[in-house]
């Protein structure tokens, strides 16, 4: 796929044979094997293989819940059941899916910081970073479907929640919740047009991260210095040595999502998803899962509905612009102390937004509501009062990067990989 | 290369995660559920197979007159890892503990000779019977709330066997002034508002809620065959088991794969780990 000349030579007879015919081996070989990879990646870069790996998980595991599972409003949920009781190992597919869901997001998130922390969407990467947003764009649509398929109390409202954003837009607002729900309400049609795309879009995320690994493998890796490849002595081949580093790391990365799927499957699901749906009794509080909830407490935190929705659009909308906002020529923040701190305060934020998207908006911070004044709406002392400034910071970072662009000091950068990798020996 | 604190981070960030998905109440309290503690609990736990018989006849006994468990077959009680399950039979359905309990239910059938519909002895294939012959009879019978399924109570509610511990054991008289409801009864570990019923001051209107379940357990309304004295404390404790057992019945083997599992991966990542470091021994980076 790269530029590179190709190394690799057929031995057998029949590779020729096929090499002449379709070169299949060989963009194997230059894109896994032989490809060029900067000696100093660190663990950091390990997620690219993770999220591969979380791919493959999810879609191994989705293909054979699909034989069993019937989605129908009426039999969803005991088709579930049935795939825990009756199924053989069914109870271990379905936990490794549902926890998947969570693991492949952790490390998403993971990944995005990480390319966001050392300037990898910048010049040449910006496609590669552009092919990144819309996989995750689809991962989301994908596990948000997904988890409306057990039919429970939480699929079922989740499901309404969602599709009644798209009730505040003007004018097409009710013609679009009626074309998505297929009906006038979240109902049996919904299920099975979700089920179909859930099936789906895995499939497109893995042709998106085809193109991905090619937007990748034409201008190469970054790394942790954001400095180019100089010369050969900057690269080592990929295998075996990212090979090796890759799979201890998605070993361990196997470990932690082991952990979830044998000893606390449910911890990052909701009791209530264990009731099944029923139109005519809403839960007290509908939470979206855990990877939704920073977006979740930016779309409460705006008063107006549909400003409140376009926030929250804007939120993930405003990454695919980050190649173009985050302008500084240093890649690598580890030489932009300033961007540093913001980037570090970043992280947090959206932590903190996660925590208030689980929370309910009028809940006090501190104390039992004795403490703290009103203001405008609401008291400050309250989870919506900290979600916008949370919100709030969320959208300025991406202001302040783009001026520290201007204003900002960088630190000296050094000449090539090799320098600083030879001197000081840090990851 | 390998910075311990980054690691760690992304560990302390991945458990942070399952902090925040713990949701919160509002408007509703309830009490905290009570201490207790069960054989099954923990990575190491197992059911006490005692404790989920004695679960299954408060069940039988007590519970089954209003609640049903749809998700449950007869011949469940005798799967491995269940209340009846006994080396000699590998195969529930042959059973002989199973066969009885089931044979003792009527279940609505059709005669395949003369197409009537008719009632016959239940089969270890059998789901459990359910008590009202559908939802509107089930809340007619009981002031107007049904009463829930309870195959998967255990994992429907926040805190599961506790919860259910300390709603069964937790009926209290309702403190003066608050003015209950007929038919519905009060309860400190069920979730509620009860700021409509309550006459005394503002701020100390009770926790909990009012059930439309009257209390269930009595002292000794059943009799244990393996002679345990059957307090309202102890009933409370055994049915909480078996509702335990019976929203997860694979839940020991789900533990025991869980251990293999991790020995593997952490044998495998130290293979690895010493390979990558032999690999990488000449690269200065
Ligand atoms: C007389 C009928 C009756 C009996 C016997 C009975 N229940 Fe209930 N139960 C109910 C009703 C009715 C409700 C629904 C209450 C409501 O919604 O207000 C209920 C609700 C429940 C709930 C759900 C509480 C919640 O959080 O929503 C649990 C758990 C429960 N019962 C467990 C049991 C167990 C265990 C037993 C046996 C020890 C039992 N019940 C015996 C009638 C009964
Ligand atoms: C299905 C999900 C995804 C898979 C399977 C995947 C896979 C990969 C792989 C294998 C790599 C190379 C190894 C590495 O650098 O970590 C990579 C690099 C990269 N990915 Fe992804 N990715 C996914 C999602 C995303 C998303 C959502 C984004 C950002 C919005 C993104 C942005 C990037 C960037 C910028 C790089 C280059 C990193 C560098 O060399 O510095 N990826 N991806």
């Amino acid at each position: 796929m790269s530029g590179q000349h190709s190394t690799y030579e057929p031995k057998t007879g029949f590779t020729r044979w096929l090499d002449s015919r379709l070169p299949i081996i060989r963009l194997g070989w230059d894109s896994f094997i032989d490809f060029p990879t900067p000696k100093n990646l660190n663990y950091w870069w390990t997620f690219g293989g993770v999220l591969a790996m979380c791919l493959g998980i999810q879609i191994a595991t989705g293909v054979v819940l699909a034989m069993h599972y019937t989605p129908d409003a009426g039999l969803a949920f005991n088709s579930v059941e049935h795939i825990m009781r009756d199924v053989n190992h069914g109870w271990m597919i379905r936990y490794i899916h549902a926890t998947g869901a969570s693991m492949f997001f952790l490390a998403v998130y993971i990944h995005m910081l990480r390319g966001v922390y050392y300037g990898s969407h910048k010049a040449p990467r910006e496609i590669l970073w552009i092919l990144g947003c819309v996989i995750y764009l689809l991962m989301m649509a994908t596990g948000f479907m997904g988890y409306v398929l057990p039919w429970g109390q939480m699929s079922y409202y989740g499901a309404v929640v969602i599709t009644n954003l798209f009730g505040a837009f003007p004018i097409i607002g009710k013609g679009v919740t009626t074309w998505l729900w297929g009906g006038f309400a979240v109902d049996n049609p919904t299920l099975n047009r979700f089920f179909s795309l859930h099936y789906l879009l895995p499939f497109m995320i893995a042709g998106v991260v085809v193109l991905h690994i090619w937007a990748l493998h034409v201008p190469g890796n970054n790394n942790p210095t954001g400095v180019n490849v100089k010369s050969k002595e900057d690269t080592i081949p990929f295998h075996p040595y990212y090979t090796v580093k890759d799979g201890f790391a998605m070993v361990c990365f196997l470990i932690l999502f082991a952990v979830f799927v044998f000893f606390m499957p449910d911890a990052l699901g909701h009791a209530d998803n264990y009731v099944p749906a029923n139109p005519l009794q809403t839960p007290a509080h509908i939470v979206p899962e855990w990877y939704f909830l920073p977006f979740y407490a930016i779309l409460r935190a705006v008063p107006d509905k549909l400003t409140g929705v376009l926030a929250m659009f804007g939120a993930v909308g405003v990454l695919f612009a980050l190649p173009w906002i985050d302008h500084s020529k240093v890649r690598s923040m580890r030489y932009r102390p300033a961007a540093k701190l913001f980037f570090i305060i970043f992280v947090l934020v959206c932590v903190g937004l996660g925590f208030c998207g689980a929370n309910p908006p009028d809940k006090p911070l501190f104390g039992d509501g004795g403490i703290g004044f009103t203001l405008g709406d609401a008291n400050l002392n309250s989870f919506v009062w900290l979600s916008r400034f949370l919100t709030a910071y969320y959208f300025a970072f991406f202001g302040i990067l783009f001026v520290l662009g201007f204003v900002e000091k960088p630190l000296p950068v050094p000449d090539s990989i090799s320098t600083p990798a030879l001197s000081e020996k840090k990851g | 290369m390998l910075r311990k604190t980054t690691v760690l981070a992304a560990f302390g960030f991945a458990l942070a995660l399952v902090g925040v998905a713990a949701p919160a109440s509002a408007a509703t309290t309830e009490r905290e559920p009570k201490e207790a503690s069960w054989s099954f609990e923990g990575p190491f736990g197992k059911f006490d197979q005692a404790q989920l018989q004695r679960g299954y006849k408060v069940y039988h006994d007590v519970c089954g007159t209003c609640h049903g468990m749809n998700l449950l077959s007869y011949r469940n009680l005798a799967d491995k890892g269940g209340p009846f399950y006994s080396e000699k039979y590998p195969n529930p359905n042959d059973s002989p503990f199973a066969k009885a309990i089931a044979k003792d239910f009527q279940v609505a059938d059709i005669d395949s000779e003369t197409g009537d519909a008719i009632q016959r002895p239940a089969t270890t294939s059998d789901h459990f019977r359910q008590p009202f012959p559908n939802e509107a009879a089930a809340r007619a019978a009981n002031g107007g709330a049904a009463p829930p399924d309870l195959s998967l109570m255990a994992k429907a509610r926040e805190g599961g066997p506790r919860y259910i511990y300390s709603l069964l054991s937790g009926f209290v008289d309702p403190p003066a002034g608050l003015t209950v409801t007929p038919g519905k009864y009060y309860n400190p570990y069920y979730q509620g508002d009860l700021s409509g019923f309550w006459t005394g001051a503002k701020d100390k209107v009770p926790v909990g809620g009012l059930i439309g379940m009257p209390p269930p357990l009595h002292d000794d309304a059943v009799t244990f065959d393996d002679g345990t004295k059957a307090t309202i404390d102890q009933q409370a404790k055994d049915v909480s088991a078996f509702l335990a057992w019976a929203a997860e019945p694979h839940q020991e083997e789900r533990k025991k794969t869980g251990f293999a599992v991790l020995i593997y991966l952490a044998i495998f990542a130290g293979l690895l780990y010493a390979s990558y470091r032999r690999v990488w021994r000449n690269i200065a980076h």
